[in-house]
């Protein structure tokens, strides 16, 4: 095999079981490129070449031992910068952690380390999460690799980047309103938001504790399920993770049929106000879907539409407690007040505050502070989960109708750098069809499904699926995507500009 | 802002007052982990030694409820005569202090495990006053603050703080009771004795060390007072970290008597914290506390709602031991034991103490003459409890059937007593070894008998002649001459006998 870099994971995992590639091959191809483009990407905040290479090489000399190895076994993989591993640093793209080592990793991250997957390194984000375009990380922006003077979607645009840029085979991401799926979409790459506790957060520094969720980011829907498959499942360290097998999402992705299956299109997110290439896309896949043989009906969510509102009240509120524990006294940064000879705990911890938190932070730690207050939490906290429950009703009637939850993923494809970053209204909006899901638990996927005439950037479509039948979104992913395949002759990924790589 | 406040005598700021009394227990459960990790909870540790990413609120670490938690919470609150929820949450109180690691304390608000509920508690004059309880919740310690350098230990004017997180994520109930309306004088009497029956109710649960020295019971005082005859309530102080019994007692006091000095002088109660001063017995000053004061509550997102089964509660009813009052008259009427002894008995710590001494074979005066007799007489003046000295109920069985078998005699048990104490044995090791034995042989107390009647013939004549009382000295001489080693009523026997008028 020649070209390591543009194989899917399971081809490798094939190849890597054939013992037609070694790990270290594998693995130091992926570091190789990562050298030669990520100084124009910027997609990986800390990259591990030799922890990487030392887990591929253990991989290679157990399999050379004739040890039965898990799938994914050698197949490196990057970590979103917001998950814990130990040794490594994790920063969550804010400097208020710059240089803290976890001595402890997440649950997901020791399930890929006992699957034997070498992680490459940390990815790039928009600080704790919030944002749509990684524009907001203290370390300087994601670019992506469809254009470089644009955007890569966020808050996980360094995940969906380094799979995009062929950096990394697989990625593992983060959705609190969008940030798996929306950089999935903009990227030309796949991305799943699991249903909520599909898979652990012990060890996901959190953002918003009940609508985060961490999930696969990847080139091929397959790839994903297989990622799925390995990161989700019962934990006990997380209480609200579900206690049940993980769904087969696998098999459903390999099966990839929607024969006979009912599909809806929400009339609230169904492209009205989109760009129109990325509308045009949405209603070809719809007609590719019908094609297929499923069943196209038109279904209303109309509490959709507070959606945004009750996001943006109920994310705040809980991130303004989350990121509380970010006050100097124990790790991560730590500033005096300035001219203050014996500053008390109280003045050190806001000082450090100050200097930590960017403005994206402060926003949204303001905006919930002031949600929770007294006086006022029965107004905004209290409404907004009202919403919350209003829009899983919507959900649940809608379900009554149909198997699938068909969206465009984002309204538009991927904005310039620095087109939205002084209008935070304009940024929100990016996440108005991704963010339903979150408020309900639900899982979704986001599958490549072209370009925008416009522009030649991907647009995406967004499946959703009830609460841990996460299976049918593979199963319609797979079957979009091989049909999408057959009429492009290629994946969408093979359109891509290459980049300059330098040595 | 003076230091000590003025003060008006008690009785009579009770002759124009009534005081209202809120009380709020804060008890460390006696759980192996803590509330929401698998870190140990035992006392004195090194500091931060007991300590792991949850309990520290490393980034990405998530809370699991300790079950073993929500069971001693729940027969906590079946004991106090509360309603258990059905359905509750755990919520997040917001504030931000450097002990508290995710500055959040994992809490519970308006959905408490109990609720609606009472104790009835005996005061020292026999009287019985039901305290309501509000509600019992669930929540975790903070970690504890060290203020280095500074005369104080308070953080005013301390150079550096240390923090120590071992106590931070241990579990605690607190306990709310609702307004104590209509205890008059007695208010302070009612604040102690509720604060010691609720300490006998956890201890007999066996869900808390309940020891108020080493802060495993910590009780805040709300004290206010109005008018006599008024019904609203006058503006209220919270006095944090009252820590013993007799504190609880002095500091209600001390509020009510302050509180009356600031009224009498047309002043107005400020609504805060007040410090309370073992040492000089007074309350000052701490921080302003409003109701206001806005803590941010919402339910804690990364738990999941408690939902105790109607069979699980029954089951846990099951477990709950006999009420300590109830088992109390129980063991008092089978002991036969007056009021007076009883108090003194319970006083002492000892009734689980005697209860197992007379299981072991003492008799229950044999056991209390120990136990809240000369072992209370030595802890007190030690400053320390009866069951500070290892002495368990099988010695004082063993060293009580001594006695009564005539192999020791009172003033040797005691120094059997001293023996044991000191790690020297069991009663009967001690006494083989200290060579303590009363003389059985009688020839060896008749010969001292003979000796000292012999030189002592002006007060064997007395006894001759019916003047019985003088055989008190003889006997004196007796037990002089046998070191000690000798039964005294046996030498009266004998000196009696052979000083007998028809005996020659």
């Amino acid at each position: 095999m020649t070209d390591i870099i543009h194989t899917s994971a399971a081809d490798l995992a094939d190849a890597l079981a054939a013992k037609q590639l070694s790990s270290v091959e594998v693995t130091q191809a992926h570091l190789d490129r990562i050298a030669a483009v990520d100084g124009a990407v910027h997609a990986f905040l800390h990259v591990d070449a030799e922890g990487a290479l030392a887990t591929a090489r253990a991989i290679d000399d157990r399999r050379a031992a004739g040890e039965t190895l898990p799938a994914l076994a050698g197949v490196p993989i990057a970590v979103k910068d917001v998950v814990a591993t130990q040794g490594l640093p994790t920063t969550a793209g804010s400097k208020i952690l710059q240089g803290w080592i976890p001595p402890y990793d997440a649950t997901l991250v020791t399930r890929l380390k006992a699957a034997g997957m070498p992680i490459l390194g940390k990815t790039n984000m928009d600080e704790f999460a919030m944002g749509s375009s990684t524009e907001h990380s203290a370390y300087g922006p994601t670019h992506n690799p469809w254009d470089l003077e644009r955007i890569p979607g966020g808050s996980g645009g360094g995940s969906s980047a380094a799979v995009a840029a062929f950096e990394a085979p697989l990625a593992i991401g983060t959705d609190t309103g969008g940030s798996i799926r929306q950089p999935a979409a903009v990227t030309g790459t796949v991305g799943t938001k699991p249903t909520y506790g599909g898979v652990s957060r012990f060890g996901l520094i959190a953002l918003a504790s009940s609508l985060d969720q961490a999930g696969p980011c990847t080139r091929s829907v397959l790839d994903a399920a297989l990622l799925h498959e390995l990161i989700g499942g019962h934990d006990p360290m997380d209480s609200t993770s579900i206690d049940a097998p993980v769904p087969p999402v696998v098999e459903a992705a390999r099966r990839g049929d929607v024969k006979g299956l009912r599909v809806g299109v929400i009339t609230e997110v169904s492209g009205k106000g989109f760009q129109a290439g990325v509308r045009a896309r949405f209603t070809e896949s719809l007609d590719l879907l019908a094609e297929l043989g499923a069943e196209i009906v038109e279904v209303s969510c109309p509490s959709f539409e507070k959606g945004l509102a009750a996001y943006y009240l109920i994310l705040p509120s809980e991130a303004s407690s989350n990121l509380a524990k970010f006050d100097a006294m124990r790790y991560g940064l730590r500033v005096g007040p300035e001219g203050v000879v014996a500053p008390s705990a109280e003045q050190v911890m806001a000082a450090t505050r100050d200097a930590g938190f960017g403005d994206e932070v402060k926003r949204r730690i303001i905006l919930g502070t002031y949600a929770l207050s007294s006086g006022y939490y029965d107004a905004y906290y209290g409404q907004a989960q009202k919403v919350r429950t209003l829009i899983a009703r919507d959900f649940a009637a809608a379900f009554e109708q149909v198997d699938v939850l068909v969206t465009p993923t984002a309204p538009t494809t991927a904005f310039k750098l620095g087109e939205k970053l002084d209008d935070p209204m304009a940024m929100y909006l990016n996440d108005v069809a991704t963010i339903p899901a979150n408020l309900a638990g639900v899982p979704g996927i986001s599958i490549p499904n072209g370009l925008a005439d416009e522009d030649g950037l991907p647009s995406g479509l967004q499946i959703l699926a009830p609460a841990t039948r996460d299976e049918r979104l593979y199963q319609v992913g797979g079957a979009l995507e091989r049909a999408l395949e057959a009429q492009w002759g290629a994946p969408l990924w093979t359109k891509a500009p290459r980049l300059e790589e330098s040595r | 802002m003076s230091i000590t406040d003025e003060v008006v005598d008690y009785d009579e700021a009770l002759a124009a007052y009534d005081p209202v009394l809120g009380l709020e227990v804060h008890v460390e459960l006696n759980t192996a982990t803590k509330m929401f990790c698998g870190c140990a909870t035992g006392f004195g540790a090194e500091p931060n030694t007991q300590v792991c990413p949850v309990c520290l609120g490393l980034p990405g670490a998530l809370p699991v409820v300790n079950e073993k938690g929500v069971e001693a919470a729940i027969r906590i609150g079946l004991a106090l005569n509360c309603s258990i929820a059905d359905w509750c949450r755990f919520a997040r109180k917001n504030y931000f202090y450097p002990d508290m690691p995710k500055n959040f304390q994992t809490s519970q608000y308006d959905e408490p495990i109990a609720f609606d509920g009472y104790l009835d508690v005996e005061l020292e004059d026999g009287s019985t006053y039901r305290v309501e309880i509000e509600r019992a919740h669930m929540e975790e310690d903070t970690g504890k603050s060290l203020h280095v350098g500074g005369s104080t230990g308070r953080i005013q004017g301390a150079e550096y703080s240390l923090v120590d997180y071992n106590r931070a994520g241990i579990p605690l109930i607190e306990i709310v009771t609702k307004p104590l309306t209509g205890t008059g004088a007695k208010a302070p009497l009612v604040a102690k004795a509720y604060v010691a029956a609720l300490r006998d109710l956890l201890k007999a649960l066996n869900v808390s060390d309940v020891r108020m020295e080493q802060g495993s019971m910590r009780c805040d005082a709300n004290v206010s007072i109005m008018p006599k005859g008024a019904e609203k309530f006058g503006t209220r102080t919270e006095t944090k970290n009252v820590n013993s019994l007799r504190s609880v007692e002095r500091a209600v006091r001390y509020e009510i008597s302050r509180q009356a000095a600031v009224l009498n002088a047309g002043g107005s109660i400020l609504q805060e914290t007040r410090h309370w001063h073992e040492d000089t017995g007074v309350t000052t000053s701490g921080r302003p506390k409003s109701d206001a004061d806005d803590y941010r509550y919402f339910p804690e997102p990364d738990l999941v709602p408690i939902a105790p089964s109607r069979a699980e509660v029954d089951r846990l009813r099951e477990t709950l031991p006999e009420p300590p009052a109830q088992r109390r008259k129980r063991l008092q009427s089978a002991w036969g034991y007056s009021d007076l002894e009883m108090r003194d008995v319970v006083n002492a710590g000892a009734v689980d103490l005697i209860e197992q001494t007379v299981e072991a074979g003492a008799s229950p005066a044999g056991a209390r003459k120990w136990w809240s007799g000369e072992l209370a007489r030595r802890a007190n003046a030690e400053g320390k409890t009866v069951s500070d000295f290892g002495v368990t109920p099988a010695h004082v069985a063993e060293l009580d059937g001594l006695v009564k078998a005539g192999r020791l005699n009172d003033s040797m048990a005691r120094q059997v007593m001293d023996g044991v104490i000191a790690g020297e044995g069991t009663p009967t090791q001690v006494a083989d070894t200290r060579g303590l034995e009363l003389v059985q042989d009688d020839s060896a107390l008749e010969a001292a008998v003979d000796k000292v009647i012999a030189a002592n013939e002006p007060i064997a004549a007395k006894v001759r002649d019916g003047k019985l009382n003088a055989a008190g000295a003889l006997i004196g001489q007796v037990m002089k001459e046998m070191k000690g080693q000798a039964d005294a009523a046996k030498a009266r026997e004998l000196i009696l006998a052979k000083l007998a008028p028809d005996a020659s």
